[in-house]
């Protein structure tokens, strides 16, 4: 069957872009515009790549003369969204997975459920009540809830086809949109690309910040995904930290409160909360002009399995003297195995392809 | 709390009265309110489309002598006032010129502390930047940062409040009649700004002053200039400046929507093809000078043929030649099948274009100068720029009058007061922006200076209400 143009969402965002490009009054706002500019023709793929390239700052929406209720109905960073979401499932490895990011929410939700049940079952396996529910400290006490082999290897194994996932869907979209081998060799544009994403260049980095509520503009947004992202990098360090620890020092968990995994990960897991949760919360308040409520199921479950993970972190390491750090631990490790299992199929795979997005753009401009 | 029991239809009290929505109208109730004054500002639009033509534009010229924030080198005030005086051919007060001028320059720190944020000269614009500040996001994004700031400093702002009646005695205001989402409302201050822009959007109007001819013209702006308060002024015989018939029009696609189009309905490629009226016949120079420099006379020239329209004709040659449309052209393998698809006589259009062709010299090609490649012994010669129109495919636009601004306004004084006839300048009355522009603009177009009067009118506008309530 046929579609019909006028209702295809890429056809839709080339309209948008094409407005843009006969007008030009953004061009100062973010990549976006310079990259429409230096173009006359827009494929799918370059679509694709302008939509990974948009922040959803939501600055060119409220600038815009041409939104709603004029007859154009220009909406930049909502064309943009849904096309963004469509290369999402496009690229994603492996491809058959590709409608999970339709019903995103629902699917993380289900997923994380068997995860934290398959953890549960594990803890019920190998842990006898007597250790599950009495105060276990010293070395090697987490590993008497879920033996040590049984964690490293599902996390393991979990990890590996993170990767493997994560880098074939990358790669699908960076071949997509025209990446070469040249643009990852090129050291200026990499850092560049990086600098860009670190500070969040395209929400307002040089403290001006971007729109969410309204078309006042604030800081907000920028500052709890720095939190965020932060807190995330904070703790992945702290894992591997403790990785380092066990397989090359021997020392086994868990570590004393002033040891470097466990300030790591605490500083991490307290960003992380504050992060996602004021994420959320602007999420919430979002313009309901250029927000695209379809994407929130995907936004939410993601912001929600950080938050978690972290939560759980915390307060396990809070009571992990007491009795109840068997059933903590297991919950804990239950978040944290349906957040990795989910992982090459959630919004976090948005920090590979904007940064891919970028990486074109600099090598580009 | 004392609070009291509104009924619909209520009377308004405020020290300011602002009418309109625009950037005047915003500079003055954000410079009342700084001077303390409760200001009521009432913008005919919705909340949604607020903003008056404002929201349009890009830019602000301004002077400067050295660097200044985003704008280069220097633009003295002598250099300014010979551009103005060279577009306006003298049509100018040389007095409120000099002083918007010169007070264009504190100007841009007062926007910046407003909220209004600038960024350098868009692509294709370079011939502007030493000249013009370039607004972040355009001008819809001045307008929403002046409305956030008003709203901070405590204006109220009604919106859908279109101002009908103006009670004035001796050249004084008492009160105005405002219907707020229908209701009527009287409106007593102690001082009012008018800021309510022109009468473009008025079809009427515009038909009394250009005959019939006038339903095909295409409004770039808003659709809430009805010039009501022209009216208003005219009835208490305020001093009325210009003429109903002149407005600044320029040649704009013709499938652009009836108002608010705004800039990406321009077309830029009039002097790299030829134009034909319905009839497939040239009428003007297409080549006469630099795109930038002539489109405002395209306007009217477009306006001057039958049923107002024209056709531009290109071919695959130009076609990258100029910024990209927003309406894609009609296209076509042949001359005959275009004509047939832009509705006009192939074979005319055939005839056209083959003498056009066979008039060309062998001077070369270059857009970027007067390049004088051009025809000779046409009725209509094209000066620069004629390249033969025959490699397919062929391209068409057609052609309206598109109507950015009018000039008719009222007479003010250095301190934005409204002259009367009678009475001379008024204490309580000031004007700004587009209805008083004229003052300064007394015909032609440059680039940016309407948002330089409008901001420097609207500044003083504010402050001179301001002065004596307290």
């Amino acid at each position: 069957m046929e579609s019909i143009s006028i209702l295809d969402v890429t056809q839709d965002a080339r309209r948008n872009i094409e407005i843009c490009n006969s007008c030009r009054y953004c061009e100062g706002f973010c990549a976006v515009f310079p990259a429409i500019e230096s173009r006359r023709s827009f494929d799918r793929e370059t679509i694709q790549y302008l939509s990974n390239l948009c922040h959803n700052c939501t600055g060119c929406y409220h600038a815009c003369q041409y939104t709603t209720p004029h007859v154009f109905d220009m909406n930049v960073p909502q064309a943009l969204t849904k096309v963004r979401q469509e290369s999402y499932e496009e690229y994603v490895w492996p491809k058959a997975l590709g409608k999970v990011f339709r019903k995103n929410g629902t699917v993380i939700s289900m997923i994380t459920a068997l995860a934290f049940s398959l953890v549960m079952l594990c803890g019920l396996l190998y842990a006898d009540a007597g250790s599950l529910f009495s105060v276990q400290q010293g070395p090697g006490a987490f590993y008497r809830i879920i033996p040590h082999g049984i964690m490293a290897g599902i996390a393991g194994i979990i990890f590996l086809f993170d990767i493997l996932a994560i880098g074939l869907g990358v790669r699908n979209f960076w071949r997509a949109i025209g990446g070469r081998v040249s643009y990852l060799t090129n050291r200026d544009a990499m850092r560049s690309a990086l600098h860009d994403a670190m500070t969040l260049k395209h929400l307002g980095s040089d403290g001006s910040g971007c729109n969410d509520e309204d078309s006042t503009f604030s800081n907000r947004r920028r500052r709890y995904h720095h939190l965020m992202m932060y807190g995330f990098l904070l703790c992945f360090a702290a894992t591997s930290v403790a990785t380092i620890y066990d397989y090359v020092f021997g020392w086994v968990a868990p570590y004393a409160l002033t040891s470097l995994p466990v300030i790591l990960g605490t500083a991490g897991g307290v960003g992380i909360i504050i992060g996602t949760a004021g994420l959320s919360w602007v999420k919430l308040r979002m313009h309901d002009g250029p927000s695209w409520k379809a994407v929130l199921g995907m936004d939410y479950a993601f912001l929600s399995l950080l938050f978690w993970v972290s939560l759980t972190g915390l307060v396990l390491l809070g009571l992990r003297d007491t009795s109840a750090m068997g059933v903590l631990l297991i919950v804990h490790l239950g978040v944290v195995a349906a957040l990795f299992a989910v992982l090459p199929f959630s919004k976090f795979i948005h920090i590979f392809f904007r940064l891919g997005a970028l990486l074109k753009y600099h090598n580009e401009k | 709390m004392d609070r009291k029991d509104y009924k619909t239809g209520d009377a308004l009290f405020s020290d300011v009265l602002v009418i309109g929505g625009g950037n005047a109208a915003l500079c003055a109730a954000i410079s009342a309110a700084d001077a303390g004054c409760n200001v009521l500002m009432v913008e005919h639009a919705p909340k949604s489309l607020r903003g008056g033509n404002s929201q349009h534009t890009r830019n602000f010229r301004c002077m400067h002598e050295g660097p200044k924030g985003i704008l280069a080198g220097d633009y003295t005030e002598e250099e300014y006032f010979e551009d103005l005086m060279r577009v306006t051919a003298g049509k100018t007060d040389p007095e409120l010129a000099r002083m918007t001028i010169r007070r264009s320059y504190d100007a841009y720190d007062w926007m910046t502390a407003n909220g209004v944020r600038f960024q350098p000269s868009l692509g294709g614009t370079l011939s502007l930047s030493r000249t013009n500040a370039f607004f972040l996001g355009g001008g819809k994004a001045l307008v929403n940062a002046y409305y956030n700031t008003a709203e901070r400093k405590g204006v109220r702002i009604v919106y859908d409040a279109q101002a009908i009646e103006l009670d004035i005695e001796a050249g004084e205001f008492k009160s105005a009649v405002v219907l707020c989402k229908g209701i009527r409302h009287e409106v007593h201050a102690k001082r009012l700004v008018v800021a309510s822009g022109g009468f473009e959007s008025n079809l009427e109007w515009l038909e009394e002053a250009w005959g019939p001819s006038a339903r095909n013209f295409l409004i770039r702006g808003t659709q809430f200039n009805q010039g009501l308060m022209i009216k208003e002024f005219m009835r208490h015989r305020a001093s009325i400046i210009g003429e109903p018939d002149q407005c600044h029009a320029v040649a704009i696609d013709g499938r652009a929507p009836k108002y608010d189009g705004g800039i990406v309905t321009r077309l830029d490629c009039v002097s790299f093809g030829i134009v034909v009226d319905k009839y497939c016949r040239r009428f003007y120079d297409e080549g006469e000078d630099f795109w930038p420099k002539r489109y405002a006379i395209w306007g009217r020239l477009i306006a001057q043929q039958p049923d107002q329209v024209g056709y531009v004709i290109i071919d695959s040659k130009a076609i990258n030649d100029f910024m990209p449309s927003v309406f894609p052209p009609l296209e076509a393998d042949s001359v005959e099948e275009l004509a047939t698809k832009l509705k006009l006589d192939p074979s005319a259009l055939k005839q056209t274009i083959t003498t056009f062709n066979a008039a060309i010299g062998d001077t070369p090609f270059d857009k970027d100068v007067l390049d004088g490649c051009g025809t000779t012994g046409l009725d209509v010669d094209k000066t620069n720029w004629a390249r033969r129109i025959d490699t397919p495919p062929y391209y068409g636009y057609t052609l309206a009058p598109g109507i950015t601004f009018t000039y008719m306004g009222v007479k003010v004084t250095d301190k934005a007061q409204v002259i009367f006839e009678e009475t001379g300048p008024s204490n309580t009355i000031f004007a700004a922006g587009e209805i008083m522009a004229g003052n300064i603009l007394g015909q032609g177009y440059l680039a940016g200076f309407g948002m330089a009067i409008g901001t420097v009118f609207g500044i003083t506008a504010g402050q001179e209400a301001a002065n004596g309530i307290h």
